[in-house]
Order: C-alpha cells, then structure tokens, then sequence
C-alpha cells in the first residue's frame, strides 16, 4: 500500500550538504578566497551589488562564493541580507562632474573639456582566447600612467543644455520614493523608474534597450557620454547639520542624448535617457539609459506602442530576484491544482464524448 | 499621550529580531492587516521586505504569519494539505529557526496555519487564523494585465469581464472550468482570488469563524476576511458552483468528502486517492482504528 511520501526533512538536510560539497569542487584545487573573487571577478562583483542593490565588495564577493558563481542567487542572497539593515537616511545627491574618473567617453564630439579617457575596457581588444592566462603566476606588467585628466570635467548634456538644445529635468528637492519600503504604483515617478532599472535584471534591460533600437519605440540614441569612477558618498545627520563623507562607492553613468519633435508646449529639442549603476557596468548604464528614454513616452506624449515604453510591463518583470523566485516556484508541488484540473478535463472530456455519441444515434 | 514601549520578544537566531522582521515592518503589515480586515477582500498595497526565502515561494504568507506572531502560539504550516511536504517543512523550519514558536501537525492545536493551496478539512474556530500563500492577488490578471486598469474595474465594481469568461466556459464546454483560483466575492463588494486553493476548498470560506489573511509577497497585495463574512464562489442560477472532487474515496481512511490526491502507482494505469490533508486522513486512520479495538 502506498503510504505518503515521509522523510522531507532529512532529504532537505542531505541535498544542502551535497550543494555545499559541491561547491567546494574537487579539494585538490586549492579553495577560492572572497578577496580572490573581489579583485579578480571585479564585474561580476559590481553586477551582484548592482542587482543585490547594496554597494559592498566584500558581501557581493562573499555572495558569489555561496551561489556558486550564479550571479542572481548572489543578487539574491545580497537583497536578503540588505533588507535585516537599519536605514539611516538618504544621503546628498551624488555631482557626478566631481567624480573620480577611470573612464570617461562621449561618441557626439570627436574632443570636449576633459577629454576622452578609455580607462580599463574591454573595447578595442580583440577577442582571441588568451591563452596565457592558462599559465598561472604570470606577472601582469604595471600598465603605463599619464598626467591624471584636469579636474573638471562638465557634463556633455550641460554642454547642450546652455544651448537649450538639451531639455532641462524638473528639480525636486522632494525625497524621492523607495521601492524598498513602498509597493510600486502606476503612474510610476521618474525617480521610482530609474531606481527600479537600476537593479533591473542586466539581461532584461539590454534585450528591452536592443529593441528600441531595432524600431520597438522610436529611439533615435547617441551616447552622450559615459563615465565611470569612483565618488564620494555625503550624509547630514540631523544632530550635525553638515554633511560628513561616508567613503566612496564606484559607479558608472550613462547619459544618451534622444532626439525629440516637439509638442504643442515644447520646442523641438534633445531629451536625456539616464543610467546610473553601482560599479563598473557600462553594458547595464547604457540599457538603463535607453530604457529609461523610452519609458518617458507618457510624459512626452508620444505613442506608446513597444513594450519598452510600458511602464508596468518593464518596471513589474525587470526585477530577476522576483522573476527567478516566480518561474522557479514552478518546481513547488502543484498535485492539488493539478488533481482538480485533472477531475476538470475529464469531466469535459466525457460531456463531449456523450454529446458525439447522441449524435450518432 | 503615553506610549507603551513593549521589548521586542528575544529571538533564537542571534542577530535577528523575533520572527525575523524589524518591529517597525511588522507594524507597517500590521497596519495593512488592519486595513484589509476593514475592507473585506480589498487589495491592500504595503511594502513588501525582500525575505529569506525566494518570491514565489510563500514570502507573503510569511510576511503575514511573521507579523502576527507572537511568542505564545502554535504554528501549523501545509503545503498541497500536507505538513510534510518540503517547502512546508522549509517555512516551519524557518520560523522555529528565527522564532522559536511551537508548532504542530495537528490543525485543532495550531493558533496560526499558514497554508499553500489547500484549506484543512477540519472547520477552524474563531481563536485561530490561516493564513494564505497567494501567487497572483489580483483575480482579473488573465483579463487585463494591467494594475492601472483592474484597480478602476474594483473601485467601480465593474465585473462583467469575469462573468463574460464564465459565460464562455458555458458555452463552450457545458460547465465552468476553472478548477482552481475560482473567484469568489467577498462581502457582496470585491472580486477577490482565494488563492489557487482548489474550487471545493471555496466553500469552507464562507462565514469560515476563523479570520482568514492573505499576503502576496512578490505582487506587494495583503487581504483578508473577517471572521463570519459572505464568501460566495461566482456562478450563474442556471449554473451553479459545482467543487470540484475525485469521485472515489481515500485509500487510507475511507472518507468520500474529502479533497483527494490522485497518486499513480504503476505505469499501467494503477492509481489511487488518498486525502490531501495528511493530519485530517492521520486522526480518521487513528479513530478507526481506536473504534476497531474497543
């Protein structure tokens, strides 16, 4: 006879050392350290803390050792863990002109104030398998050092905006929304939209960016500018008064200059698609950017007829930690439903069956 | 005014508040409960934390159940019915793990059952709650996609779209045909979803004494239903809600009204049913058996 299925517990025990097992691989290969993959897993590191929305090396690394290299259960663990931490405030807001650059390029002008810096990319190498690297204790050789870039070094989309070629944003100093204390809600605020593409799943945004260029949405993009670096990290407690500096968070923004006819109020004129993320995440800042111009659709009161210019269907399946929890619970038991479908297509089954035969009589 | 600060209970898993969330997210669900229980079946939106445990996986239900929670009760959790089923065993781990609660397989001893998919065959009573795992709040999702739409169509009660597609199913095939997840309407207001509890649970909702939550952790929704309130699964008077269940009755204990698990035991077309509610079949097995001796 058959008896219900016992023992779960003991199986969830014995799958986790096997995971853990596992991961440690064969222990003839020495262990990986959290520094090991910190330094030298720097982007996917800055992809973890990205999605994990939590800007620290040390966790994201730590959590890239415990998912075994899956980036979004690293996320995962990262968000899980962000949550348990007490919020202090919001900080001042980021000037990225004051940012300590590694990189910073533009594709509208061929040379600008502050110059075009390539900084440590993968563009221009060409992808050949090195194979040298195979050879472990290789010295890397010190790479050559020039005068660091003059210290201003203006925005691009300024540049446009003094010429009011470029549509200025409405400033607020209203604290923007937090989608990590608030449910999102429709009409969803610009800050609310960027602070979800931000953490948006790299993969989603990039294929969502991809297709406004291929003619889902009429994005006409030129890259403004991107630069990446490190900046200072601001915070006015209330008993001070002043803001102290908290430490610096690597970062890489993206600004795209769209094109834009004009309505009945607005002159025609360029409009910015904005992209900010944790990190070094060119790949990531540019979708975000791209995405963001095509969710500006409504306010721009063009036609909203791609699925990047709508603003639930982006902003509700952007997120990978709420995707992979909803498509994997799929593997949860489902016999009930299942059983009562089952009854269901029967049922259905059987009344055609009887319909067919009175039929034939 | 006074304020009564009341110390946070003392939590077995050291760097962690009882039951897991912060006082002040617990008091933000709490607030939400609160205002659900005034709206019967009324989504309400609240900041869903980001858990443990993935979406999907019942991270409303134990958003829920953790905000209610206190040092004294006794939590029963199932999943498909059963208590032993993994992720059931996985979120009764969890809250003996960051709560240190009581817990029992036995539905008449828990204060709290937090259920996926199933409501147990025992009536609850008034000094208890279940709480529900819910997937997909909103009960017109596969109509209109869209929040900004379906929030209009419940503020204005505007149902027809539901009725259309049950009209449908009549037409087609004869009868309705959602087997499970089949809305019901709370109050005589809101279309609400019971969660995908299969449609013969839907009668236990009704004027059900215990207070019945809901808590849909990924889509940010938490509802609920008094105690005693109107459930009435949707149906029309020529064609009225039929629960769906396995004709046969349970190979262990014998019961023909209860919610049966169809389980195949060969690759000849051998199968059998047995309940869905393991403690349920567990007491009639013990009862018999008790009777058998006497």
């Amino acid at each position: 006879m058959y008896v219900a299925v016992k023992g779960g517990e003991r199986a969830i025990s014995a799958a986790h050392a096997w995971l853990d097992e596992t991961r440690r691989g064969d222990p003839a290969v020495p262990e990986l350290t959290v520094a090991q993959i910190e330094q030298q897993m720097g982007l996917a590191v800055d992809r973890v803390m990205a999605e994990g929305s939590c800007h620290d090396r040390f966790l994201a690394a730590l959590a890239i050792k415990q998912a075994k290299g899956d980036l979004i259960e690293a996320a995962f663990l990262l968000r899980a863990y962000r949550t348990t931490l007490p919020r202090f405030g919001a900080s001042e807001p980021l000037e990225t002109t004051a940012m300590r650059l590694r990189r910073r390029i533009s594709a509208t002008y061929k040379d600008l104030p502050g110059g075009q810096v390539l900084g440590p990319t993968f563009d221009y190498t060409h992808r050949l398998l090195d194979f040298a690297l195979a050879a472990e204790g290789s010295e890397c050789p010190a790479a050559p050092e020039a005068a660091s870039p003059v210290a201003d070094v203006p925005r691009v989309t300024e540049l446009l905006a003094r010429e009011g070629l470029m549509q200025r944003e409405a400033t607020s100093e209203a604290e923007p929304g937090d989608l990590t204390r608030q449910p999102l809600t429709f009409p969803a605020e610009r800050p609310v939209r960027l602070q979800n593409l931000a953490r948006g799943d790299e993969g989603f945004l990039l294929a969502l960016g991809y297709s406004t260029q291929r003619g889902y949405g009429n994005a006409h993009p030129f890259v403004g500018e991107i630069r990446v670096g490190h900046i200072a990290v601001e915070f006015t407690p209330p008993e001070l008064g002043f803001p102290i500096e908290l430490g610096e968070i690597g970062i890489t923004e993206c600004q795209m200059v769209n094109q834009f006819k004009g309505s009945r109020t607005e002159p025609a004129q360029f409009t910015r698609g904005y992209g900010l993320v944790f990190g070094h995440g060119e790949r990531r800042a540019m979708s975000m950017a791209l995405v963001d111009r095509g969710l500006r659709a409504r306010e721009l009161d063009e036609d909203i007829t791609a699925p990047a210019q709508d603003e639930e269907f982006v902003l509700y399946h952007s997120d990978n930690i709420e995707a992979t929890g909803f498509v994997e619970h799929l593997k949860l038991p489902h016999y009930v439903d299942f059983q009562s479908e089952l009854e269901n297509l029967r049922t259905i089954r059987r009344t055609a069956e009887q319909a067919r035969q009175e039929a034939a009589e | 005014m006074t304020i009564t600060v009341v110390p946070p209970a003392p939590s077995t898993l050291e760097g962690y508040n009882f039951a897991y969330l912060d006082e002040a997210t617990k008091r933000m669900i709490r607030r939400a409960l609160l205002k659900a229980v005034a709206i019967p079946g009324h989504q309400i939106p609240f900041g869903a934390r980001e858990m443990p445990l993935p979406y999907g996986w019942g991270t409303g239900g134990i958003q829920v159940t953790a905000s209610i929670l206190g040092p004294t009760d006794t939590l029963k959790v199932i999943d498909q019915g059963a208590d032993d089923t993994t992720n059931a065993i996985s979120i009764r781990r969890f809250f003996t793990r960051v709560a240190g609660v009581a817990t029992t397989e036995h539905t008449a001893e828990a204060t709290v059952v937090q259920t996926r998919h199933r409501i147990p065959e025992r009536t609850l009573r008034e000094d208890q709650i279940i709480v529900y795992q819910v997937p997909q709040p909103e009960p017109l999702f596969r109509l209109e996609p869209r929040r900004m739409e379906t929030k209009r169509l419940h503020a204005l009660a505007d149902y027809g779209l539901m009725h259309v597609r049950l009209y449908e199913d009549i037409a087609r095939l004869g009868h309705i045909a959602k087997a499970y997840d089949y809305p019901v309407m709370v109050n005589r207001r809101y279309l609400m979803s019971p969660s995908p509890i299969p449609a013969f649970d839907n009668p236990k909702m009704h004027r059900m004494p215990a207070l019945q939550l809901f808590g849909a952790g990924r889509e940010k929704r938490i509802y609920a239903i008094p105690p005693y309130t109107e459930v009435r699964s949707l149906d029309f008077e020529d064609h009225p809600f039929r629960p769906i269940r396995a004709p046969h009755a349970c190979a262990l204990c014998g019961s023909r009204d209860t919610y049966l698990d169809e389980v195949i035991t060969d690759d000849a077309g051998g199968r059998l049913f047995v309940c869905s509610d393991t403690d349920f079949c567990a007491e009639r097995q013990a009862d018999s058996a008790k009777e058998a001796a006497e």
